[in-house]
């Protein structure tokens, strides 16, 4: 067996496989918050609330309703981005015409409320949610031992960060979406629906984080903390790519997870920090992000 | 160009005063009100929680010099209130400071920090700014978690209280309360100069409209860090102060929980007001005390005022009295 640097390469692999996996949410939530912060201006903080909430949509059809992981890989995200179109109907859209700020302060409050209550009622120890059995057991790939869930994690990010790549910049709807961003007046005065597209986008933005807190519930155990301190992280990795692109977030949400990975091989004191080192580093350089536009 | 143009921006929510007028009577007379009845205080309630309630007065004053007057929001300023309390506690239990030489060790350990992170965040603007200082208070929390010398977890427990200048002994809990009582209530008052001085001024134009600030060639970025140091320096303080009254550092002080209860508290009593934040403080702060015993609903609570103080009250409470009595406070 060849070793790199004297680190044996199951060990290598192995974080590397766990800096994939993390950047695989890191890409799908910071996706997320770029795909809302692009046409409704707003930093969602209840992004990571949301992400916690559709892990425990999972669990709670799995142990009250029976309902199995596939059926609930579709009805969390469902159940989550409807919440999310109620709050930004009855909340949100109150405030688009102040300073940005408020969004921000708001959702910090909504995602306050949300682990609170799931807190009061679940406790803060975790609960068990089961690896689907067709995605049990795992392969030998003779340089690593490769859990099918972990690379099924990874495949479902990458489908779902590509096809919302394809659906904003390829179709029509995603058109819509571009031309909104740029400039909402003048796209509502065309007669496209600029409220409805709105309210769909963070739906949409919402359902995303669900999504990502089903397919984290049977790696992680399912807790109403979670999303508080991931959602951080991923604040950071949206600085450091810049919201200006889809593609950006997607790639580096990836990125930084690997880097994590590695450092956790090379220097595992400075895991936890090593992506905030990366955005002082980024700001001094490149202040506007990897992929950002110029402000 | 008109001459209109150059004058100062028309008053806002909370107008300040020009600088040359000195203390109009009526703040004047607040805060001697506020002095005799803090004085009296000790005697009524439980020392250590009125010491409390001025230690976070203090923080939300400091915090709110930079949003309120300085149109930034930082959600990270756990981080200069955990650090400087941590430093603190340290400097007392291990290098046997008094306590006066322990809470200025607190609090220039949050200005340089202040100034490093300062510099750094203020590269971005707006919403990036409050998502960059976000992310580096989590850095100071995850270095408090790991550093040989914070305990972990424990956090720093059991800090002497020391003698006063080594002379004083702040055992008792009056003392103490008095010494707490100077450093914040003087804190607050070198808040209220800072505000309205030609400094405080020039922050005021600049959150008003940035560009002309830019134009009339003030070093706008200079200004920034300046008052984004200044309100690192007044949250070091306060947090230093606390780790003195608590003879504990731990890690609920720096985490981005305690930054967003400052927020919640400069939100409620009255941003860009000087006697809000205050009230602010204690009002969340005498929640948390009775409702201790409710664990999570403490946070949903609190989560529901934010709502609630950003949908229907953003002028916070103080905000409303003034614009009653149509005079700043």
């Amino acid at each position: 067996m060849f070793e790199l640097l004297g680190i044996p390469p199951q060990v290598l692999m192995g974080q590397l496989l766990l800096g994939l996996i993390n950047g695989s949410f890191y890409a799908v939530l910071s996706l997320g918050l770029a795909v809302i912060f692009g046409l409704l201006n707003v930093i969602n903080f209840a992004h990571g609330a949301l992400y916690m909430a559709g892990a425990f949509v999972a669990w709670m059809l799995l142990n009250y309703l029976g309902v199995g992981y596939w059926p609930a890989l579709i009805l969390a995200p469902l159940a989550v981005g409807i919440f999310g179109i109620v709050l930004e109907r009855t909340m949100l859209s109150r405030l688009y015409h102040l300073d940005h700020l408020y969004g921000l302060l708001l959702t910090f409050g909504l995602a306050l409320i949300i682990q609170g209550l799931f807190r009061n009622y679940y406790g803060i120890s975790g609960l068990p949610y089961r690896i689907p059995s067709a995605l049990a057991g795992g392969h030998n790939l003779g340089f690593m031992f490769l859990p099918n869930y972990r690379a099924w994690v990874i495949v479902a990010s990458i489908i779902v960060c590509f096809g919302t790549w394809f659906m904003i910049e390829k179709t029509r709807l995603g058109a819509y979406l571009r031309a909104a961003t740029e400039n909402s007046a003048l796209v509502n005065a065309f007669g496209v629906n600029v409220p409805l597209l709105l309210v769909l986008t963070y739906g949409f933005g919402t359902a995303l984080a669900g999504f990502a807190g089903v397919l984290a519930a049977p790696i992680y155990s399912v807790n109403p903390n979670m999303g508080a301190d991931l959602i951080i992280i991923v604040f950071a990795v949206v600085v450091i790519g810049g919201m200006g692109s889809i593609m950006g977030a997607i790639v580096t949400g990836y990125m930084l997870g690997i880097i994590e990975g590695l450092t956790r091989v090379f220097y595992p004191e400075g895991s936890s920090v090593v992506i905030f080192v990366i955005m002082a580093i980024v700001l001094l350089i490149k202040p506007e992000g990897l992929f950002g536009r110029a402000a | 160009m008109s001459s209109e143009k150059t004058d100062p921006p028309a008053a806002g929510a909370a107008p300040i005063l020009p600088p040359s007028t000195g203390m109009p009577t009526l703040h004047k007379a607040i805060f001697l009100v506020l002095l005799l009845f803090l004085a009296g205080l000790p005697f009524m309630v439980y020392p250590v929680f009125a010491m409390k309630v001025m230690c976070f007065a203090l923080f939300a004053a400091a915090f709110n010099l930079l949003l309120g007057f300085g149109g930034l929001l930082s959600f990270g300023h756990a981080a200069y209130f955990g650090g400087a309390s941590y430093i603190a506690a340290h400097a007392a239990k291990e290098w046997g400071f008094t306590p006066e030489l322990s809470v200025l060790c607190g609090t220039a350990a949050a200005a340089v920090l202040g100034l490093i992170i300062g510099a750094l965040s203020i590269r971005r603007q707006g919403i990036y700014f409050a998502m960059v200082t976000l992310a580096f208070a989590q850095m100071v929390y995850f270095f408090a978690l790991q550093a040989p010398f914070t305990g972990g977890e424990d956090g720093i427990q059991s800090v002497p209280r020391g003698d006063l200048f080594g002379l004083i002994p702040l055992e008792n809990n009056i003392a103490l309360y008095f010494f707490v009582l100077a450093v914040t209530f003087g804190g607050i008052l070198f808040l209220y100069r800072i505000v309205h001085s030609p400094f405080g001024q020039v922050l005021k134009a600049i959150r008003e409209n940035e560009p002309r600030a830019i134009s009339l060639g003030y070093n706008v970025n200079r200004y920034k860090l300046l008052v984004f140091v200044l309100s690192a320096t007044f949250a070091g303080l306060a947090g230093a102060t606390k780790s003195q009254v608590f003879q504990l550092a731990s890690l609920t002080d720096a985490h981005w929980m305690m930054s967003g209860e400052v927020v919640l508290m400069t939100l409620l009593g009255g941003m860009g007001t000087i006697f809000g934040p205050p009230v602010g403080a204690a009002l969340i702060v005498t929640m948390q005390n009775y409702l201790a015993t409710f664990g999570a609903w403490v946070t949903v609570i609190q989560g529901v005022i934010f709502v609630i103080g950003v949908l229907l009250f953003r002028e916070g409470i103080v905000g409303v009295i003034s614009r009653w009595l149509k005079r700043p406070l």
